[in-house]
């Protein structure tokens, strides 16, 4: 069969010595930027990405890959000793993992978590590989009506199902479109709000984009928030769950593995949603649910199962669409990009060893994880010794330098300070960074899909539901986008004062 | 380590720090977030992205619209400046409350002076170099955004310099601009 050939050729791309190099590397950067509070996987994979231009693109994704799924593992460590989540996507696990460290089952948590982490990744990357070529196969037909479609709906999903304001998140997407119109149009060669200015008429890059914004952004807000101290915990010991334990927990991670794969995939899913709603299930399904937040180990063991699966399925869309389901998939889409790459159905059959190398990377990685978490675990607790104050210029440093390295060019070292402001501001008034970015990573794809079909329909827009999946995708938008309104009326109807409930946990709302 | 560990393991080292008795978990969570941004913020917040919409919108037309069969250079922008009008007067009504964001503290001053750092930074580069300017940011970071000491201030900044040279001088032979 040719896809096992491409399976097995894609181990042997894995175990050349450079990417298995750089698979550590990334897991364990992954591990401490997970483990530190602050910078998050999003962060650091945009500060990295002037590093990926000197190296292959199967070796710069794995080692970005690493990033991601490696700080899955990470946020579990100080979610559970700190009661501080070193990511979003481990803010449920504080519930339930900080009350067993209280009652000194520290070990127990991490233990499970670790174990549950990789269970759930290597289902998703089995899952991976058997949905993601079937995936592909199938979009190979699409035209640019159902990549306008399917961009628009992405761009929408990411931006109203992530926790926040949602029209704040939006206007964010909105206006990330707009940014990517910058420089000259394909079409017709006019320049677009460029100003004169010639750094711009190429268009704006997005790499110091991602940086500024992610990557500077955040080391800016964190320079705020740096004043509430972390203290470092104590020695953990016995992070070896026992047989019980895993027992307790084996149908959590069952759930929590095919809950996350599922979620993972869906855009605007991802690993954050799939935690809190691997949570909601084990505690809906417990036949004692008052357990949970006094240390049920199915309250950890679910989640952080979760978000594991999640956070690998959430490759599938990239490498079968190429349309990135989160933030931190649009900046895979940018290192793709940068490598001369671009992301879609032919990506399968025209650079298998791209495909299958990153895919099958993740096994390896995820292994190196799980050694790192569990006998490792106390090298990785002493890096919260480490003090905030002398970290901030470390990255800010790293930032600068490297965005002037990409183009050696000081125009984009000040286009990383001014997102980096930007992305300080949104943050302040509540407004995601991430849909900006997503946006204007597809902006471009989005624009020319968008006049290609009208050119095809001749100007009438009706032809976007005489083709079954563009109608579909189109529909579904609609949805999404009119029934969070309908319900908000229909909501203001039934209880005259507007209620401020949100499905999700949001830090935000809960400081009122 | 400064005084921050020692009172965090004055009780049993082995375990961790507790915070009290059990509370409900968002309750802990609202002690460390700040306060919401405020009804006047959404208000100023919306009114930007508002005018970034009417400038775009204005440019958009400048640009000619075209048709759509023939669309010109700026129908599209045209479309999202539309939306980002729209999307913006909505927020005006919604976030009248003001839920979310977060309020400007005296702490802000520390990112507002990191910013001034950092520009300073990209004027200097191509001047001198990046080393002095590094090791200045670096100081300023430490010791008056971090409150280090000035020791440990100068000891890690001039670590930090010498291994960021090492590392994007040294090793990786990149052509940023450097005064040794």
């Amino acid at each position: 069969m040719e896809s096992l050939q491409n399976v097995a050729d894609g181990f042997a791309v894995v175990l050349e010595p450079t990417n298995l190099l750089y698979c550590l590397v990334g897991v364990v950067i992954g591990m401490l930027i997970g483990v530190l509070p602050g910078l998050g996987p999003a962060a650091t994979i945009a500060i990295l990405l002037p590093l990926t231009y000197g190296v292959e693109p199967v070796t710069a994704i794995i080692m970005l890959a690493g990033i991601f799924y490696g700080a899955q593992y990470g946020g579990t460590i100080t979610s559970v000793l700190l009661r501080l989540p070193g990511e979003a996507s481990s803010v449920v696990t504080v519930l339930d993992g900080h009350a067993l460290a209280r009652q000194g089952k520290a070990g127990t948590a991490l233990g499970v978590a670790a174990v549950g982490s990789f269970i759930g990744g290597t289902v998703a990357i089995v899952g991976l590989t058997f949905l993601a070529p079937v995936v592909a196969g199938f979009a190979l037909d699409f035209g640019p009506p159902e990549y306008a479609a399917l961009a628009l709906l992405g761009i929408l999903l990411v931006s109203t199902i992530a926790s926040g304001a949602k029209v704040k998140a939006l206007i964010a997407a909105a206006i990330g479109l707009l940014l990517a119109t910058v420089g000259r149009d394909a079409f017709t060669g006019a320049e677009r709000f460029t100003f004169d200015n010639l750094s711009l008429a190429d268009g704006i890059d997005f790499v110091p984009v991602a940086m500024g914004l992610f990557g500077l952004g955040e080391i800016l807000y964190n320079l705020e928030e740096r004043h509430r101290a972390v203290h470092p915990p104590g020695k953990v010991t016995n992070v070896w769950p026992s047989r019980k334990d895993l027992k307790e927990s084996a149908g959590a991670v069952t759930r929590g593995s095919v809950l996350g794969f599922f979620l993972g995939i869906l855009p605007g899913g991802g690993a954050t949603i799939a935690s809190m709603a691997a949570y909601a299930a084990e505690k809906k399904r417990a036949k004692d649910p008052s357990r949970f937040g006094k240390g049920a180990i199915e309250g950890v063991a679910g989640p952080e199962t979760a978000n594991n699966a999640a956070a690998t399925s959430s490759f599938i869309p990239l490498l079968t669409l190429g349309i990135p389901a989160n933030a931190t998939m649009a900046l895979m889409f940018g290192a793709l990009l940068i490598q001369g790459i671009t992301p879609g159905p032919q990506l399968v059959t025209e650079h298998p060893e791209l495909f299958w190398g990153v895919v099958n990377s993740m096994y390896i990685g995820n292994v190196l994880l799980l050694i790192m978490s569990i006998p490792l675990v106390g090298v990785f607790v002493r890096i919260l010794r480490v003090r905030a104050a002398i970290l901030a210029p470390v990255t800010a440093l790293i930032t600068m330098i490297g965005a002037y390295t990409i183009n050696n060019s000081v125009f984009d070292v000040l286009l990383v300070v001014v997102f980096g402001a930007v992305g300080y501001l949104m943050k302040k008034f509540g407004f995601e960074p991430g849909p900006l970015v997503l946006a204007f990573v597809l902006g471009s794809l989005l624009e020319s899909s968008l006049r290609r079909s009208l050119l095809m329909f001749d100007g009438s827009a009706v032809g976007f539901f005489t083709r079954p999946i563009s109608a579909t995708l189109l529909v579904v938008f609609v949805l999404v986008a009119v029934l969070p309104l309908v319900r908000a009326v229909r909501d203001r109807r039934a209880n005259p004062v507007p209620a401020s409930d949100t499905p999700v946990i949001n830090r935000e709302e809960e400081s009122v | 380590m400064p005084n921050g560990s020692a009172d965090a393991t004055t009780g049993e080292p082995a375990e961790v720090p507790a915070a009290g008795p059990a509370v409900e978990p968002a309750d802990e969570w609202a002690e460390d977030g700040q306060p919401p941004a405020g009804p006047v913020a959404n208000l100023a917040a919306s009114l930007v992205t508002a005018a970034i919409g009417v400038a775009g919108a204005v440019s958009a037309v400048a640009l000619g619209l075209g048709t759509l069969t023939q669309p010109g250079a700026g129908l599209w922008p045209l479309a999202i400046s539309v939306a980002v009008v729209v999307l913006s007067l909505a927020q005006v009504l919604i976030g009248r409350r003001g839920g979310d964001g977060e309020k400007f503290s005296r702490y802000s001053w520390l990112s507002l002076v990191g910013l001034v750092t950092l520009l300073g930074l990209v004027a200097l580069l191509p001047v001198i170099g990046f080393e002095i300017p590094a090791l200045l940011l670096s100081l300023v970071w430490m010791k008056f955004l971090g409150g280090e000491s000035w020791r440990s201030a100068v000891l890690y900044s001039v670590l930090v310099v010498g291994v960021l040279y090492g590392v994007f001088v040294g090793a990786l032979g990149t052509n940023v601009p450097h005064l040794f």
